[in-house]
């Protein structure tokens, strides 16, 4: 049985406190009216001479269909971006959206950075018992503690994209969907009832497979048959295929319709492979401290190295997506789809490459050697670099979607980050302790406790 | 407790009560036998077949591609179509050898040699569609990167026409020598088995002295091992440089970023029908239903189901997208309200029919473990993936942006002539292959025959598992 250590728990609950106190100064001090944006770009031309004026104008691609797509306000300016009517006021009026904005922007990610990491184990969990494995029954109550946090995560995940409103979604504007000819085309799918309804939907969809599949797991423990694992296995099938359908219109919902004129189709699933791999990667954390507090002497080196095994090819695989989709819009060079990496590559340059260094070249190199991949510490290194490299990703599929360059790492986000790290370690550590490690009955239990390869 | 422990629950992988020499005996039966009447008959038929689709391909390279029915809106159907259908089909070989081996699939032992086989004569067939189709094949070297004369003029390296030059040739030449390399330990065996001093002398240079010591085998796992983990990237990379020839495009359809996972999903899809229709019968006419049970089919049909279940949701992207990115061509895709009305609306359909409804029945159990179903059902994702690549190529090509070149498509004799010589041809070498190489991995088999043996697991049940 495990409890969560009191200091990790004081830990986790100072974190939740100084993250809350974070993110309220973030919401408070953005600036309410223009005169606050002219005071604030008079102390940035203190320190800067050279601002982005000219990123203003780099979509030219919307401009021509109508308007921008970055954000509402980035929309509304484009109307005045014929040279004369480059207007001051409406110029400001952007800035101060994107700076009202910013806060969301810095709470999303995290929320959904963390929230995606319990979705993630959801699907592997579910993937073991659809594909009957051998090894992975050990890490049931691992994973099923690990996915406690997506009650909580999906809940606060959704009251966000609810309530941000045209600060991440601009067709919820309706003055602006009046003046857009493809808005107003895309309106039978994104309308402010039927986003919430999916939401919804994603939400007791996601949640009900948790709950049955963690008590039927729990019940075969005193099982005299496998008929609460039977159930499982359907219930996990059944899921994946809910899973693999929502999955995609969830990364259309909450994070393509940031740029409602832009679109790929390999978006949902390269969002898929960054939250998987992020998933496997902090199984592999969980395990490790588990295993050094002495209290999963059955998962041995040998799980371990499977789990390592996962981060590495998967890390191979988000960027083998990540290629994919980059590579086949930067060749064929189409005005519609480059603007999504036009802003990108202007104005993220070094986390957009370096996020590749993260998430690919570390991992490949680190966990390439067959022992590496037994060895904790290797295998923390790793995981910590993995994990930011992706919460670098998911901070670049919301940032220059919503804030545009005035993006910064400052209190909002850090605090966030802070809020839902307490929360998830809080969280967590009450789901592994509620019951014993060790899955018993599981028809599959004694394969995986003698697993040797 | 030793690490060969299985879970009860799990099902015999070799039915009957066979011992190691009953494995050897059962593999090389067919090898060591004589072919009987009906192999003569079909091998006939095939090597027809062959020789037409040979006569075809002669006529078009002498007189010209204008004998196919190509013209200057649709310069890519038949051919390319057959290409991508072709080096599908390949995948799902190096998916069964070298996937499910890092999955450590044991079930995949008894299929993996003729899924290999399959794997290589496809992508023969395929290999020969890039120069075929070529307007001057006989200048095909100049594809290669080679120093010449003209100043050393080389090759462009932007054009995914030629990465599909590396991408095709190296997954022909790693696939081989994965193939050959699990085939030592077996032409060994029938090296040893035979009788007769011809067949001696041959399986004895093709088993290339293979003794089967301690660290012969240790070496053995380990080249599997590491050319399993180098196939598995390079299966992924060789169907997504084929994907590319269409993605990296600007026509509407074609440039799709889902392409390169979508192609791959279908690639395996397609490939494991075929599979599937190779093995139901060889399995009958070779004996080998001991073997390759109704488990190894079921297993298969669940991988088909998945594969299956991922290409109907890419196909759901793709229509939802070319909806939802409100740009009028998207509305003449192959995936779209206009294709499904269109002049092509038979093809539409004849791809949502096959490869999306016909396989949903093999969610019902009784029919996944139906031998004559699932034959049928394989016969028919074959078809329906042979659609796919027809409506990704023709029906995207069909409409293009400016009204004036809207035309269709008509095939000439010899576009269908070359389809079917491939067909003959990869069946003229898939029955020699039947008929001489042990198409079971014997020396895989024997591995798992104490944990997964019908026999052995009856004997642990009555007597413990200790």
């Amino acid at each position: 049985m495990y409890t969560l250590p009191s200091k990790l728990k004081l830990f986790s609950i100072i974190l939740i406190v100084l993250g809350l106190a974070g993110i309220t100064y973030g919401f408070l001090t953005t600036p309410k009216t223009i005169g606050d944006v002219n005071e604030i770009l008079a102390q940035q031309e203190g320190h800067e001479a050279t601002s982005h004026h000219n990123a203003e104008t780099s979509n030219f691609v919307d401009t021509m269909r109508g308007d921008e797509g970055y954000s509402e306000a980035a929309m509304e300016h484009a109307t005045d971006l014929s040279a004369e009517g480059q207007g001051a006021s409406s110029h400001e009026e952007h800035m101060l959206h994107q700076f009202q904005t910013r806060p969301w922007s810095a709470t999303f990610v995290a929320a959904f950075f963390f929230m995606m990491i319990a979705l993630g184990v959801l699907v592997f969990y579910a993937i073991q018992y659809a594909s009957q494995a051998g090894w992975s029954p050990v890490l049931y109550r691992v994973m099923e503690g690990i996915t406690a946090y997506l009650l909580p995560g999906s809940i606060i995940v959704f009251l966000i994209v609810v309530f941000a409103g045209t600060h991440f979604f601009p067709w919820q504007n309706e003055e602006l969907v009046a003046g857009d000819k493809i808005l107003q085309d895309k309106s039978g799918y994104l309308n402010f009832p039927f986003f919430v309804i999916r939401g919804v939907i994603y939400l007791l969809g996601w949640n009900l497979y948790r709950y049955f599949s963690r008590k039927n797991s729990l019940d075969q423990d005193n099982a005299t048959d496998f008929a609460p694992y039977r159930k499982n296995f359907k219930a996990s099938v059944f899921f994946l295929i809910f899973f693999l359908i929502t999955e995609a219109t969830m990364s259309w919902d909450w994070f393509m319709s940031m740029t409602p004129h832009w679109y790929s189709t390999l978006f949902p699933w390269y969002i898929f492979s960054s939250l998987f791999v992020s998933a496997i990667t902090v199984i592999a954390l969980v395990v490790i401290h588990l295993r050094s507090r002495g209290l999963v002497e059955f998962i041995s080196d040998k799980h371990l190295h499977d789990l390592a095994k996962y981060m590495f090819a998967f890390s191979i695989f988000w960027c083998y997506l990540w290629f994919g989709q980059f590579m086949l819009i930067w060749y064929a060079n189409i005005p519609e789809e480059v603007t999504y990496f036009i802003i990108r590559i202007q104005e993220y340059q070094v986390l957009f490459f370096g996020m590749l260094i993260l998430n690919f070249v570390f991992p490949i190199l680190l966990l390439m050697n067959s022992d590496y991949k037994r060895v904790p510490w290797f295998v923390v290194i790793t995981g910590v670099v993995v994990l930011i490299g992706h919460y670098i990703d998911v901070y670049l599929l919301v940032m220059p979607s919503t804030v545009g360059h005035h993006y910064g790492f400052g209190i909002p986000e850090i605090a966030a980050i802070l809020f839902f790290l307490g929360l998830f370690i809080l969280v967590v550590g009450n789901g592994l302790a509620k019951v014993s490690l060790r899955p018993k009955n599981d028809p599959f239990i004694r394969e995986s406790e003698n697993y040797h390869f | 407790m030793s690490s060969h422990y299985e879970a009860p629950i799990r099902e015999p992988l070799v039915l009957g009560e066979k011992s190691y020499a009953d494995i050897s005996a059962d593999v090389a039966a067919p090898v060591l036998g004589k072919a009987n009447k009906s192999w003569w008959i079909v091998f006939t038929i095939a090597l027809i077949a062959f020789l037409w689709g040979l006569g075809c391909i002669i006529y078009t390279v002498s007189t010209g591609i204008g004998v196919w029915g190509l013209n200057k809106t649709i310069g890519w159907a038949w051919d390319i179509t057959n290409f991508v259908w072709w080096v599908g089909i390949g995948h799902a070989g190096t998916l069964i050898s070298a996937v499910l081996l890092l999955f450590r699939q044991k079930w995949r032992m008894a299929v993996n040699r003729s899924a290999e086989a399959m794997t290589i004569f496809a992508v023969v067939q395929a290999g020969l569609f890039p120069i075929i189709h070529m307007g001057r094949p006989w200048l095909a070297y100049w594809v290669l990167p080679i120093p010449n004369q003209f100043g050393s003029l080389w090759v462009n390296f932007n054009s995914p026409l030629l990465w599909d030059v590396f991408a095709i040739s190296t997954y022909l030449s790693i696939s081989l020598v994965f193939w050959w390399t699990g085939l030592l330990p077996d032409f060994a065996m029938i090296r040893d088995k035979t009788e007769s001093p011809f067949q001696k002398k041959i399986y004895g240079i093709l088993s290339f002295g293979w003794s089967g010591r301690a660290k012969d085998w240790q070496r053995f796992e380990e080249v599997s091992l590491v050319l399993a983990g180098l196939a598995t990237p390079l299966v992924l990379s060789v169907h997504t440089i084929v994907s590319f020839d269409f993605a990296t495009s600007v026509v509407p359809g074609w440039h799709s970023t889902i392409y390169p996972p979508y192609f791959v999903a279908g690639a395996i899809f397609s490939g494991f029908a075929m599979v599937q229709t190779l093995l139901i019968i060889m399995r009958k006419v070779s004996h080998l239903e001991s073997y390759i049970t109704v488990l190894h089919i079921e297993y298969m049909n669940k991988v088909i189901l998945l594969t299956g279940g991922i290409v109907t949701v890419a196909y759901g992207i793709e229509y939802f997208i070319g909806w939802y990115s409100g740009v009028p061509y998207e509305n003449y895709t192959y995936l779209s309200f206009g294709a499904a009305t269109g002049p092509y609306w038979w093809a539409f359909w004849a791809l949502i029919t096959c490869n999306f409804i016909v396989p949903l029945t093999l969610w019902v159990k009784k029919l996944r473990r139906n031998i004559m179903w699932t034959f049928l059902v394989a016969l028919i994702i074959n078809i329906g993936m042979w659609f796919e690549r027809f409506d990704i190529i023709v029906v995207n090509m069909s409409k293009d942006r400016l009204t004036s070149s809207w035309t269709l498509f008509q095939p000439t004799f010899v576009d269908i002539g070359t389809f079917m010589g491939t067909i003959g041809f990869f069946f003229v070498l898939f029955l020699l292959y039947a008929r001489t190489f042990p198409v079971i991995a014997q020396a895989e088999v024997k591995t798992i025959l104490k944990t997964s043996g019908a026999g052995f697991k009856k004997l642990r049940a009555d007597h413990g598992d200790n």
